[in-house]
């Protein structure tokens, strides 16, 4: 873990309420090693009602370009002023944190299931795959098509399917109601998004033998296992998303129960 | 060069910058951003004769300049303490001070019998101020009775540095402090969180599994610089001062209310080197105003 000032290279709108940010650090040093699934904790100043750090995915990683991509919703005072930062702006951030998602070694087939801003780490992990020379299948979901997002991002490291929920895009409905999921039989899931979408995509991968891993996005305070306050409920006792998440293996949740 | 040491009890800290329990771990999660070296001390998170898994989910809600916790106690208990942490932290070259916490004095005193004789571990702060469980901790801080007789049950067993936290959550914090000081006490530490809570008015339910919570950060800093103010008053042995302090302005604010050394808390979490720059920032003012010892500071607000 480190903490370190980055400088904002772009900032892109890429819906009503979603922009990417492109940072890089801004005294040059080299990027700690990141693995898809981590997140960072940034400062967000000049924010009236703002108190904490904001945890933010990692959307991704270019190493050539020293640069990590934060995908930021705009929900409340905090993550609006971090969507209002300006090109050359400075964050103070906290990087990397937290576990990451498990990159099996034998081959298999690989399906991302990412709803609303759940996306973003997935996009990483989906790119770690294709270095690995694994292809895998993205499953997103939201509200309309302008939710969807990054998808010609996606599209470079897999085969990209979508649900909307007004038919917009892709299937109508739910991630979980793509028949994808009835056609292809995968070995491998991975999940991020809404609690619920999380739930139903777990409940699948369950009730068929699939290995799946889920990352949480539990309200936290300090990020790095100090304040005890994202706690999840696992078979192995509270254990704080921050730390010994935000990945977690289905199997140990205890959302099925 | 101006002096930094200061005394509490038995203890001498290299200077009057610690790190307040429940917002530091075991100092451990600190040290990729920090040298533990430079602090006066390290107050371990709350730790309980038994293990406990602390509240359910949620733990956490912000508020403006400031959080509310409802984390209950979570830890693994003494007896892995003694065995699997204290042989990581017990050769970190700061001090380490074990904060104790229980439902009954029993507790307390079975807690606290477990540590004596831990050669790194030169102090303990009673917890009697813990808003987040349902029995004992803050019930222990709100009455002087109650206070006074745990603090008794465990000066006869703890002969190192005792400290007790106090609570905010009180009429009178001063006759609490005068009560724990007369059973022996060798210091005060105050104040832990405010009783608060908060709502999301959306679905009307409490942001908190537990309804309410422990209020902290610069929003309590007004309220705890004037009961250290009090209680400075009141006693006399060393207090030790806290809520919301999160840079070297505040942590002079309280050692001109009476404070000889003070916990950098909540900060913690948003600039978790913010207690190196705290020692830095103090430093550099006695040095500024040619102030001999941060000793000559406590209490010197002026009112005339």
């Amino acid at each position: 873990m480190k903490q370190l000032d980055f400088t904002v290279r772009s900032n892109d709108k890429l819906n009503d309420q979603n922009h990417l940010l492109k940072v890089v650090p801004s005294d040059n040093e080299q990027l700690p090693e990141m693995l898809p699934g981590q997140f960072v904790q940034i400062l967000v100043e000049n924010a009236q009602h703002t108190f904490l750090r904001r945890p933010i995915s990692i959307n991704n990683i270019v190493p050539e370009r020293n640069e990590i991509w934060l995908l930021v919703q705009s929900v409340g005072e905090g993550t609006q002023k971090l969507c209002e930062m300006a090109v050359g702006g400075r964050l103070n951030m906290l990087v990397p944190l937290g576990n990451s998602f498990t990159i099996p070694s034998n081959p298999g087939s690989y399906l991302l299931v990412g709803g609303g801003v759940g996306t973003a780490p997935l996009l990483f992990l989906g790119k770690k795959l294709h270095e690995r020379g694994i292809a895998c299948d993205f499953l997103l979901g939201g509200a309309s098509e302008k939710n969807i997002l990054q998808r010609s991002d996606f599209t470079a490291y897999g085969t990209l399917y979508c649900t909307t929920e007004d038919g917009s895009l892709g299937e109508k409905g739910y991630v979980t109601h793509h028949p994808v999921l009835q056609h292809k039989k995968y070995d491998f899931i991975f999940t991020c998004g809404p609690k619920p979408m999380m739930v139903a995509v777990a409940r699948y991968a369950h009730e068929r033998g699939i290995v799946c891993e889920a990352s949480l996005e539990n309200l936290m305070a300090c990020g790095f296992g100090a304040c005890l306050c994202c706690v999840e409920k696992t078979t192995r006792g509270n254990l704080c998303a921050c730390t010994e998440g935000p990945v977690f293996d289905i199997n140990e949740l205890t959302w099925l129960d | 060069m101006a002096r930094l040491e200061v005394t509490i009890g038995s203890m001498l800290l290299r200077n009057p910058v610690m790190t307040a329990s429940g917002t530091f771990g075991y100092g451990t999660e600190y040290t990729d951003f920090m040298d533990l070296g430079r602090l006066g001390g390290i107050f371990v998170k709350g730790t309980t004769l038994e293990p406990r898994q602390g509240n359910d989910y949620p733990r956490m809600a912000e508020t403006p300049s400031g959080m509310l916790n409802a984390v209950g106690l979570h830890n693994k208990g003494v007896d892995y303490f003694v065995e699997q942490i204290y042989p990581v932290i017990k050769d970190y070259d700061t001090r380490m001070i074990v904060n104790v916490s229980g439902s009954t004095v029993e507790d307390y005193v079975a807690c606290t019998e477990k540590l004596v004789g831990l050669e790194k571990i030169p102090a303990i702060e009673l917890n009697i101020s813990c808003p987040n469980v349902k029995e004992g901790g803050m019930a222990f801080g709100t009455t002087c009775a109650s206070a006074a007789q745990v603090t008794r049950a465990v000066r006869r067993v703890y002969p190192g540095t005792l400290i007790v936290k106090l609570s905010p959550n009180v009429t009178d914090i001063a006759e609490i402090a005068r009560s724990v000081e007369a059973e022996g006490a060798d210091s005060v530490s105050l104040v832990n969180t405010f009783l608060g809570m908060a709502i999301d008015a959306e679905s009307r339910r409490p942001k908190l599994s537990t309804v309410t919570g422990g209020l902290s950060g610069p929003c309590i800093k007004p309220i705890a610089l004037r009961m250290v103010w009090q209680v400075f008053h009141a006693v006399n042995i060393p207090v030790i001062g806290m809520g919301g302090i999160c840079n070297w302005e505040d942590a002079i604010e309280f050692i001109l209310a009476g404070a000889t050394a003070i916990q950098v808390g909540t900060c913690n979490f948003i600039d978790p080197s913010v207690s190196v720059k705290i020692v830095e920032g103090i430093e550099a003012y006695l040095q500024r105003h040619n102030i001999a010892s941060v000793t000559d500071l406590v209490g010197a607000m002026e009112t005339a």
